[in-house]
């Protein structure tokens, strides 16, 4: 069904009436372009004349006439009177406006189907009588449950080519209920319907006089149209920080929940706490005291706090947990399968924040019903996955908080997943104990606007030989000589002294990643950009260095190929290595462990130092680091 | 200008509430757009449409529009539509860029006359590309509007050449937007795809929102859409006021786009123009 179209016989659209979103979805060919013609005929909402007309003209072709003719009709004749679109056809029932949303039967479209459903208040999940459940009634089943749509009614259509037969209804019925209870997902009604002749959509006829549930068009009638989550508690997402004037700005959208001037407000996942000094607006005579679920808003604070994009503004008592590793219930659509170990990024609500797909269980079609579990999720299939986030990050479970419960997975800039938070656990941090960290007076936009640039962790990794201290070196002198405030940690140095204690066994390069990361964010807190080059030759050591620096960390990888390093031997490592007077050298007896997320890659084989400094440059000024002094 | 401040609505109008849902979820997209590219701009037709997304930009942004209002000017306006320009371009303090359009003859001769006269605009908006190197435009369309229009997603990439792809559309769901456009593409983002005709003449009706005077009904007809001059056409209509119009869309069996000859030609003049870059 490709067809829709939007009626202007009746009052205006949205004029005090409910509107009801209702997703039409199933298997190819069980009739959804049928039951669409079906409705709007049935609804009065089709133009005067069109049905005897394209029915007369079925009848001089000597062709059977069929519902979807209409649509086609209406689609080819929409500069006629019509406006129609492919996606949504608005039509009246007796108490409510209803938009139908197309979603594409075949398998190659789930994605159009799940961009469909996810706007939907409820589905309507067409079955066709003579063919039964199929996979793709089953995946679309499932999906609906992980779209969150929760109200469902069950057609099966067809029943005029099994002679309306209850007993083959029944079993239909039964198996499907059974599949949607199982997920959760209680069916509203199972109707038996002939979309094609009108049984059961609008009226009841003699033909299923067994049937004692609703019609189609009674079942729209029991949906729940979409309701603002005010009466849960508040989560207020912040979008960004506004500073166009002398007011400092955030912005967000509430998601659930209700917020008043006065409140008193945590900020998560730090914990800050502060109160709303007001409620800011445009155009309005006076800002509003109190606002609710759904609106889209700005607030102040009383005190000057670091807040930013992706932290969640809640009530104390009743604020999301800051959680670090999660447990997901995922679909995926991705071509490639998600596989463990898979470093993804992931986004909830409007905060992004990078992740290790820790595990996958219980990944399996969800249409086939003998489906063997996978170790990797592939496209079109579900699992439940362990993600381990690069860092704390505020998020509730689906369950208590479905704006804040739901995530989606990125692969290279598009989305390729979608899952809901089955559980979450804390931060696993160790809280320090008696310790009362004193913070430094200074803020961080008063340190900005001294220095240009935000503080940061620049942090370059790659074998030895292959330019890292060069290039730390020529960012420096850029950095200082644009008036910034740059500070070099080069990981050699640094083992003279605070990392005097270590080695170059694995546990010990870890401690040294792990102080330099340490030192580093320090530094980046208090606005400067540390620079560090260090080997740092595993994955999970980076991982962490990234996790403890947080939103300030930015890794460049130096890719120079390892025969080049080798023939460069700066500090005639290799040379040794080779003879065996230095053992666990990474690059000829110890492993490097390249990095496939840095922000970063640069190989100085085949780059000017000058035009790689100049590429970090710009790598910082664009993911927000250095500021442009143009305004 | 006097006449555009409009009396307050009759009944049947779409309800304060539905407003605010409309307004809000086109404010969260004005800020996506904002914090997640990094060279938006806003794609001023002038018309009803994308005035109202002015004036949502001025609230989602406290009273500020923070990116350009990029004016891809055919110079086939009507005079109007230049005296409004340049009189709302200074009161709502936009940073108004005019970019004009390469002549006809540099335009795809085996389009239609009316679709190739639009095609330039389509030109016209790729030279401001890659002069400025926008990697996001901010443009005013809408589901309702035009069938291949309502495939459209809030986010929607578009390739190297401007180009849309409308069978390989990413996912799009629970307001997660794509918005990392490869290197040297570019992002469209619909801020008011959601809305409909009747939502846009309300809202301008309850926010006191300034139109252009055309599409007011003057000796028995008014413009419903507003495009190029010599390619399109008034309607028969009474409705003097922005009340009147929304009674005559409530009757009316007329699309909106019916007075834009392009529309008209072929059957897939529109999608052909829609994947080389048409608005």
């Amino acid at each position: 069904m490709t067809v829709s179209a939007q009626f202007s016989t009746s009052p205006l659209p949205g004029s005090g009436r409910p509107q009801l979103r209702i997703v039409i979805v199933g298997h190819v060919d069980h009739g959804k372009s049928t039951l669409v013609g079906r409705l709007l005929h049935e609804t009065g909402s089709l133009p005067d004349g069109k049905f005897d007309a394209l029915k007369a003209a079925s009848e001089r072709r000597g062709m059977p006439f069929e519902w979807s003719f209409l649509l086609d009709a209406l689609q080819t004749e929409r500069d006629q009177g019509i406006t129609i679109d492919t996606t949504q056809i608005r039509f009246r029932a007796r108490s409510r406006d209803i938009v139908l949303i197309d979603a594409p039967g075949h398998t190659e479209f789930l994605r159009n189907m799940i961009t469909g459903a996810a706007q939907a208040d409820g589905a309507v999940l067409i079955i066709d009588a003579l063919e039964g459940v199929r996979d793709q009634t089953r995946r679309h089943g499932y999906l609906l449950h992980l779209l969150g749509v929760k109200q469902v009614a069950v057609v099966v259509n067809k029943m005029d080519k099994v002679g309306f037969d209850a007993t083959r209804f029944e079993a239909i019925r039964d198996e499907i209920a059974t599949h949607l209870t199982g997920l959760g997902v209680e069916p509203l009604a199972v109707i038996p319907i002939s979309a094609r002749d009108g049984d059961g959509v609008a009226a009841f006829t003699d033909r299923i006089g067994w049937y004692r549930g609703p019609t189609v068009i009674d079942a729209f009638e029991r949906f729940r149209t979409a309701r603002a989550l005010d009466d849960h508690p508040l989560r207020l997402p912040v979008q960004a920080i506004y500073k166009f004037d002398d007011r400092r700005i955030i912005a967000g959208r509430v998601e659930a929940g209700h917020l008043a001037v006065g409140d008193d407000i945590v900020i998560m996942p730090a914990g800050k706490k502060a109160r709303i000094k007001s409620i800011e607006g445009w155009s309005v005579t006076s800002a509003p005291e109190a606002i609710g679920a759904g609106q889209s808003v700005g607030i102040t604070l009383d005190r000057e706090l670091f807040v930013e994009r992706g932290d969640i503004i809640a009530h104390g008592g009743t604020a999301p947990a800051s959680v670090r590793r999660l447990r997901v219930r995922l679909f995926w659509l991705h071509e490639n399968s998600l596989a463990p170990r898979a470093s993804v990024v992931v986004r909830i609500g409007v905060m992004q924040v990078r992740a290790v797909v820790e595990s996958i269980e219980k990944a399996i079609d969800p249409g086939d019903l003998a489906a063997t579990e996978q170790q990797e999720i592939e496209r079109n299939h579900v699992g439940e996955i362990e993600l381990v986030l690069s860092q704390p990050v505020a998020a509730d479970r689906y369950v208590d908080s479905p704006p804040t419960g739901r995530l989606v997975i990125e692969v290279d800039g598009r989305i390729a997943g979608g899952g809901l938070i089955l559980s979450a656990q804390a931060d696993e941090r160790m809280q320090p104990r008696d310790i009362v960290p004193v913070s430094s007076s200074l803020g961080a936009d008063e340190r900005a606007e001294r220095f240009h640039h935000r503080g940061a962790v620049v942090w370059f990794t790659g074998l030895p030989g292959s330019g890292k201290s060069t290039l730390a070196l020529a960012l420096e002198q850029r950095l200082f000589r644009g008036g910034g405030s740059p500070i070099l940690l080069d990981g050699d140095t640094m083992r003279t002294g605070l990392n005097g204690d270590l080695g170059f066994a694995p546990e010990d390069r870890s401690e040294n990643v792990r102080r330099l990361a340490e030192v580093a964010s320090h530094l980046a807190h208090s606005g400067h950009i540390a620079i560090v080059a260090a080997v740092s030759p595993f994955l999970k050591d980076r991982a962490e260095a990234r996790r403890i620096a947080q939103a300030h960390f930015r890794e460049v990888y130096v890719a120079t190929p390892g025969d080049v390093c080798e023939s460069r031997d700066p500090k005639g490592h290799y040379a040794k290595a080779r003879a065996g007077e230095i053992r666990g050298f990474t690059g000829i007896t110890g492993d490097y462990q390249p990095p496939d997320d840095a922000e970063l890659r640069i190989d100085t084989s085949s780059a000017e130092v000058a035009a790689s400094a100049e590429q970090i440059e710009q790598m910082l000024r664009h993911t927000g680091i250095l500021l442009d002094l143009k305004k | 200008m006097e006449s555009l401040v409009l009396d307050r609505p009759a009944a049947t109008v779409p309800t304060m509430r539905h407003l605010d849902e409309l307004e809000a979820q086109s404010i969260y997209i004005l800020r996506e757009a904002f914090a997640r590219l990094k060279k938006l701009a806003l794609l001023w037709s002038l018309g009803k449409d994308s005035n109202v997304m002015i004036w949502l930009a001025q609230k989602a942004f406290f009273g500020h529009v923070p990116f350009p209002a990029l004016h891809v000017d055919t110079g086939k306006k009507f005079a109007e539509m230049y005296a409004f320009r340049d009189r709302y371009a200074k009161e709502w303090n936009l940073d108004l860029r005019i970019e004009p359009c390469p002549p006809i003859d540099a335009v795809d001769p085996t389009l239609p006359p009316a679709a190739r006269s639009a095609a330039r605009k389509t030109e016209g908006l790729k030279l401001a590309l890659a002069k400025y190197g926008f990697d996001g435009l901010i443009a005013g369309i809408r589901r309702d509007e035009e069938a291949t229009r309502a495939k459209e997603r809030v986010f929607s990439p578009r390739g190297v050449e401007g180009g849309w792809n409308v069978r390989d559309q990413p996912p799009e769901f629970w307001d997660q937007f794509n918005a990392s456009p490869p290197p040297g593409a570019h992002l469209r983002i619909h801020p008011i795809l959601h809305w409909t005709e009747a939502d846009i003449w309300a809202y301008t009706q309850r926010e006191n929102i300034p139109i252009i005077p055309l599409y007011l009904a003057r000796d028995g007809k008014r413009y419903r859409s507003l495009g190029d001059a010599d390619i399109t056409h008034p309607v028969a209509s009474n409705a003097s006021n922005i009340a009147e119009i929304l009674i005559e869309l409530n009757d009316s069996k007329v699309p909106e786009r019916a007075g834009r000859a392009l529309d008209h030609e072929t059957e897939d003049a529109f999608e052909r123009l829609r994947a080389a870059g048409y608005l």
